[in-house]
Formats: C-alpha cells, sequence, structure tokens
C-alpha cells in the first residue's frame, strides 16, 4: 500500500505577525512545527504500512525551511519527502495549494492513499485536501476517525459528522483527511532521526511540475485578503468568589442573576 | 440570475437548523444588493411545509433536487450537483454551513467550478461599489480576524459557522416559489457508498450547534462527576463539551473535544468548570457569545476570556447552581 501525506509547516506561537501589505503571514523568527493535525495523518500512514507493506511519501509546499518537517516526519517512520519550493507559490490560497499539491503528486507515480490532515492550524481551513481530491478526481472521506477495513482494492472508514459516525465504502486509490480519533501519533525514533538525517529531500519546483502559471501564487489564487484586524482577547467579566457559605451562596446568586439579565434562563 | 444562494441541509428528510440561519445571513446580503434570495436543497423525501418553511423564513426560491440517491451526502455527487446547478443558474453568492458536509462540499465545488472559497465566517457584507462579498473569519486560533474577498471570479463563496446568526422569524405570509428538480443521471458518481450509520455514544454530541455547551476539564477528577455537568446541562437543554485532558483521560469522547485540535464552537452560552484555558481550548470557545468558568484558581487563565467567574471549588458550586435552577423551575411550574 503506498500512500502519499501531504504536510504544512505552521508556526508553533499562537503570536504570529502578519504582514499588513499582502495580508499574507511573515514566517521569519518563528519556530515552526509539522501542523499537530498532520500528525495523524502521519501516523494512520505509518501503521497501514506496516500492516499492508509499502511506502508512505511525504510532500509539503513550502518554503525551502519546510524540509526539517519533512525530516521529521521520515524520524517518525515515513519513507520518503517532498518539497514542493518555489518563489512563485508564494501567497497561495487553498485553491492554488491544492492545484499545486495534485500536480506534484501527478509526479510522484501510482498511489493507493492520500491522506491529509483535518486543517493545518494556522490557516485553519480544512480546504486543501477536498481541493486535491477534485482536481485528482478521488473519491474522498473527510473526518475520518477510522479505518475499518482495507482491501486490495477498496477501504471502508468512519467519518465523523454532527450526530455519529458515517460508514462509507470506497474504492481505492482515495483520498482520507482524518480527525485525532484516528490514531496516536508516535515519537521519532533515535534511528529515525538518523535515517532522516542522512536522507536527501527531493525538491520540486514551479518549471519541474510544467505548472499553468496563472493558477499558481498568490496570482493564482482566487481570494485576497484585504484586511486583518486583531479582535480583543479578553472581556472584563465579572469574576466573584465563593468562599464561605455565604460567599458560595452570594457567587451563585449573582450568576443566576447575570444569565436572567443575559436573558440565559 | 445573480442571486444568493443559501445550501440548505436535510438530514432524514428534515431540515437542519443551519438552513434557516443561513437564509437570515443571506437575506441580509440580497436585500442590500436588491436581488433574490435562493435557497437550494438536495435530498430525499422533504415534505412540502420543509419546503414552505425556507420561503417563510427568508428565501424567495427554493431549488430541491429530489432523489433517493442523494437522501446521504456523499461528496462526489452532491459536488457535481451543485456545480451543475451553478453553471447554469451564475448565481453571485453561495452560503454554506461550516458543517462536516458544507465544509467537504464547497471546496470540492470551489475546484470544480474556479473559484474562491473562506471557511467558516462569522461576518459576511457586499462592498459597496463592487458588490463583493466581504468574507470576515477568524484565523490562528481565533487570533486575528482576516476579511477576504473574491475579486475576479465567481461565484463569491463562503462557509458559515453553526450558530453565529439567529434565524429569521417564521413568516407565514412570505410568499416564494418551489422548483423541484430530478438529478441528472450523468451526474451520479457511484464510487462512495454509504454503507452504515453509528451513533454517538454520548446521548448527543453536536456541539457545534448547540445554544449552551457545558464543559469539564481536568479539574472535573473523574468522569462520573460528569453527571454534576449533565445536570447543569440539562437546565439549559444544552449538550456537554471537554477539554483535551478530559477527552485524553476518556472521560467524554472526541467528538465532544473543545479547542484546538477538537471543536470550535459559537454557541450563545458557553460554561466550564474546572478547565484552565489553555491557548489552544481558547481557541475554540473565543467566538461564543457569553462565556462563564468556574475555576478553584483566581489566576486561571479561562478568566481573562469570562463574561461572568466564578472562583471557587467546582465540587460546591456546580450542585448549588443545579438545586438554585431546578428551585426556580418548579417555583414557574407552580
Ligand atoms: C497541538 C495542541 C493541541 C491542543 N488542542 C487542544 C484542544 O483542542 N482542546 C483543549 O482543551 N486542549 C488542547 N490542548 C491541550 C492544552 O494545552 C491543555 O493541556 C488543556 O486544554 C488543559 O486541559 P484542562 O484545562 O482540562 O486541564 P488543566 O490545565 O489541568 O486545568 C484544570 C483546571 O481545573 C481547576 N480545578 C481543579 N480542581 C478544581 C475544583 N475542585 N474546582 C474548580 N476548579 C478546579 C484547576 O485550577 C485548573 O485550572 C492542545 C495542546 C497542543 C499542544
Ligand atoms: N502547503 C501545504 N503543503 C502540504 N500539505 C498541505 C499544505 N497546506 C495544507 N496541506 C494539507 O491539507 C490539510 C488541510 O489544510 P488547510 O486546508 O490549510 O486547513 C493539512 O492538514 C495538510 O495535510
Amino acid at each position: 500500500m503506498d500512500i502519499i501525506i501531504p504536510i504544512k509547516q505552521v508556526p508553533e506561537t499562537s503570536n504570529v505577525k502578519m504582514d499588513k501589505e499582502t495580508g499574507t503571514m511573515i514566517r521569519e523568527g518563528v519556530v515552526s512545527v509539522i501542523n499537530p493535525l498532520d500528525l495523524y495523518a502521519i501516523e494512520t500512514g505509518i501503521q497501514l504500512k506496516e500492516k499492508f507493506g509499502g511506502k508512505v511519501t511525504v510532500c509539503t509546499m513550502g518554503p525551502q525551511s519546510a524540509a526539517k518537517a519533512l525530516k521529521e516526519a521520515i524520524a517518525m517512520g515515513c519513507d520518503e519527502g517532498i518539497l514542493i519550493s518555489d518563489r512563485k507559490f508564494a501567497g497561495a490560497d487553498t485553491w492554488a495549494t491544492s492545484y499545486t499539491i495534485s500536480e506534484a503528486i501527478k509526479q510522484l507515480g501510482s498511489y493507493d492513499l492520500i491522506i491529509t490532515g483535518e486543517r493545518a492550524t494556522d490557516g485553519d481551513t480544512g480546504q486543501v485536501g477536498p481541493g486535491i481530491a477534485a482536481w485528482l478526481g478521488l473519491p474522498l472521506a473527510t473526518y475520518v476517525s477510522k479505518i475499518s477495513d482495507v482491501t486490495q482494492e477498496s477501504i471502508i472508514v468512519e467519518r465523523l459528522v454532527e450526530d455519529g459516525y458515517q460508514i462509507l465504502q470506497m474504492p481505492l486509490p482515495a483520498l482520507l483527511t482524518v480527525v485525532k480519533e484516528v490514531s496516536n501519533p508516535r515519537l521519532p525514533t533515535l534511528r529515525g532521526k538518523k535515517k532522516a538525517r542522512a536522507y536527501e529531500i527531493q525538491v520540486m519546483n514551479a518549471a519541474d511540475l510544467q505548472l499553468n502559471e496563472a493558477c499558481i501564487g498568490l496570482k493564482g489564487s482566487p481570494t485576497r485578503v484585504i484586511k486583518i484586524g486583531y479582535p480583543k482577547v479578553t472581556r472584563s467579566g465579572k469574576i466573584v468568589k465563593a468562599s464561605g457559605d455565604t460567599g458560595l451562596n452570594d457567587a451563585v446568586d449573582a450568576l443566576l442573576q447575570f444569565l436572567e439579565e443575559k436573558e440565559l434562563i | 440570475m445573480s442571486h444568493v444562494w443559501t445550501i440548505a441541509e436535510q438530514s432524514k428528510g428534515k431540515l437542519r437548523a443551519v438552513s434557516f440561519e443561513l437564509l437570515s445571513r443571506g437575506r441580509k446580503l440580497a436585500d442590500k444588493m436588491g436581488t433574490k434570495l435562493c435557497a437550494v436543497l438536495l435530498g430525499a423525501n422533504v415534505s412540502d411545509e420543509s419546503l414552505q418553511e425556507l420561503i417563510y423564513r427568508g428565501a424567495d426560491e427554493v431549488y430541491f433536487v429530489d432523489d433517493h440517491r442523494l437522501e446521504n451526502f456523499v461528496v462526489e455527487t452532491y459536488s457535481n450537483v451543485l456545480s451543475d446547478l451553478i453553471r447554469q443558474y451564475k448565481p453571485h453568492t453561495i452560503l454554506a454551513a461550516a458543517t462536516s458536509s458544507g465544509r467537504t462540499l464547497m471546496p470540492h465545488v470551489a475546484i470544480q467550478v474556479t473559484t474562491g472559497l473562506t471557511a467558516d465566517c462569522t461576518e459576511l457584507d457586499i462592498e459597496e461599489e463592487t458588490n463583493h462579498l466581504l468574507q470576515t473569519r477568524p484565523a490562528i486560533g481565533g487570533n486575528i480576524m482576516a476579511t477576504i474577498k473574491t475579486p475576479n471570479h465567481s461565484p463569491q463563496m463562503a462557509t458559515v459557522r453553526p450558530k453565529s446568526s439567529r434565524p429569521l422569524a417564521l413568516e407565514r405570509t412570505r410568499q416564494g416559489k418551489i422548483t423541484r428538480l430530478a438529478l441528472k443521471e450523468e451526474l451520479l458518481d457511484p464510487r462512495v457508498q454509504v454503507i452504515g450509520y453509528r451513533e454517538d455514544t454520548e446521548e448527543f454530541a453536536n456541539i457545534e450547534e448547540a445554544e449552551v455547551v457545558v464543559a469539564g476539564g481536568k479539574g472535573m477528577k473523574k468522569a462520573e462527576n460528569f453527571t454534576l455537568l449533565r445536570e447543569l446541562a440539562s437546565h439549559f437543554n444544552g449538550v456537554l463539551g471537554a477539554s483535551r485532558d478530559a477527552v485524553d483521560r476518556g472521560w467524554l469522547p472526541y467528538p465532544h473535544q473543545v479547542g484546538l485540535s477538537g471543536k470550535t464552537i459559537s454557541p450563545k452560552l458557553y460554561i466550564c468548570a474546572g478547565v484552565s484555558g489553555s491557548i489552544q481550548h481558547l481557541a475554540g470557545i473565543k467566538t461564543s457569545e457569553y462565556i462563564v468558568a468556574i475555576n478553584q484558581d483566581p489566576d486561571a487563565n479561562i478568566f481573562r476570556l469570562a463574561d461572568f467567574g466564578i472562583v471557587g471549588n467546582l465540587f460546591e458550586v456546580i450542585p448549588l447552581i443545579n438545586a438554585k435552577l431546578a428551585a426556580r423551575k418548579q417555583k414557574e411550574g407552580e
């Protein structure tokens, strides 16, 4: 079973700065990690490989420094790492990103499964996985919480929906986006780290992929960020202390009064 | 031509509440542009009364693609059908719900019809001169609000967070047109089959669409203690949520997890007890209308975001709240 896992490198801190001109994020000087939600995709891929054989290829579209994320994934147990990188890709929205990644995947030859994270914690859209499936015409299951059965030709998965789990059977190759419930990510091993250090990441740029330039980067993105605002994080709420019997009673009465005022009870 | 569309959702033939929330959003936009508002629904076994309710709650027109093979959401076929409708009718704007189906369908459609899509918007407006849809959404864990537009592509598309708007009141005098459409065979994609359904073990886990969410964290100490919160939630017809620590300990299943690696919610009221308020947890609750926190630590981060906080032992505070709410209810009943 050959599996491709697109992963994203995201800033670790939640205090990221934005470029007011372009509306894109300033990444310089921020520690980057693998999107935490992509770890579940990576773990799922490695487990499937361990069970059925084959190989796991991770790929990421990002700056040269995103090679570090690929190495981390290899240290966890992935086999190959592909960096899709070009200045021309900068500023891509989910439409252009999913186009670029799907073109790169076409270059990678045959595969049985593509697994992405549910969403990236920075952009927070969850649109790239479904977008790649649409570009490649692959059957798609989003919010996958469990892989119940895999055969040569098909896969049965459970996907998390609003009031339960929908069970889907789909032919391979297919694309899954997975949620946290699907697996428990492992830590890199010492051996894995050694392998990752020696591994030479393959790089693909716009020319290698013969991309339609009108479809990549900021120029190829239908959406534009036109304004960035910083919402007030703190609310100056009322805080009461419930200490001692009267304190407790008064605090709860004050809460009930608050709920009444706001017409919540 | 150039209408505003909302994508209504149904489950087992019944319209989901978010369908009406979208109409109240759509109504404002359509009125601002002086155009019509249409609700588009894919499904089966939907009653005439339900379709009529879409009109009573703001739609001028309803397009219902009615076929038993559309009973369950399957993205491939749904995306083919919606893309086909878009090519045919050329709507100006499409709003869908940021639900498990809306967030799957719309990015798929965006590729098929070559346009932009903004996820999980909390505010929408129309730019005066251009009629562009201005789409505002939280990003980076709610730390920024980004306003996004799609200047050169059509339609303008956004998904909207459930519970971030109220449905319009039922107006039984509203008139509108209902059109039933047949499913074109060539749009049916048979590859993915829905072969089953499993309900969540906890009675109701739909925390994204709940008006009131009552959540517990590590401070709840053990699973059994969630009965306190269950009782509290029952006073509000609310549902249970949990911090990641509580979920990781197995006190509630994952669909109840609130936060960065769980769900982002915008209920009218969020009550939490024994939750410290880590950045990752706060990322999931920032757009709640009111936040009430109970924590014994006066310096707990959760109090920064609380509209009302009680510093105290939750094992004393919650039973007393429950008792007082029960007494209040009894008094009202008399
Ligand atoms: C990548 C990543 C993603 C994450 N995603 C999420 C997420 O989606 N959701 C999430 O919640 N967390 C998430 N976390 C974890 C987060 O960092 C915190 O560890 C977690 O939120 C803490 O949960 P808690 O508040 O229940 O526990 P704690 O931080 O241990 O807080 C327990 C609180 O209970 C209070 N308490 C104890 N006893 C009582 C009592 N008797 N009465 C009143 N108060 C009491 C204490 O004062 C304390 O403040 C994530 C972390 C990472 C790194
Ligand atoms: N630049 C990227 N390179 C590789 N994979 C990506 C990239 N952006 C997003 N993805 C994948 O798509 C998922 C959803 O991302 P997003 O749509 O940005 O929320 C992520 O969890 C990744 O698996």
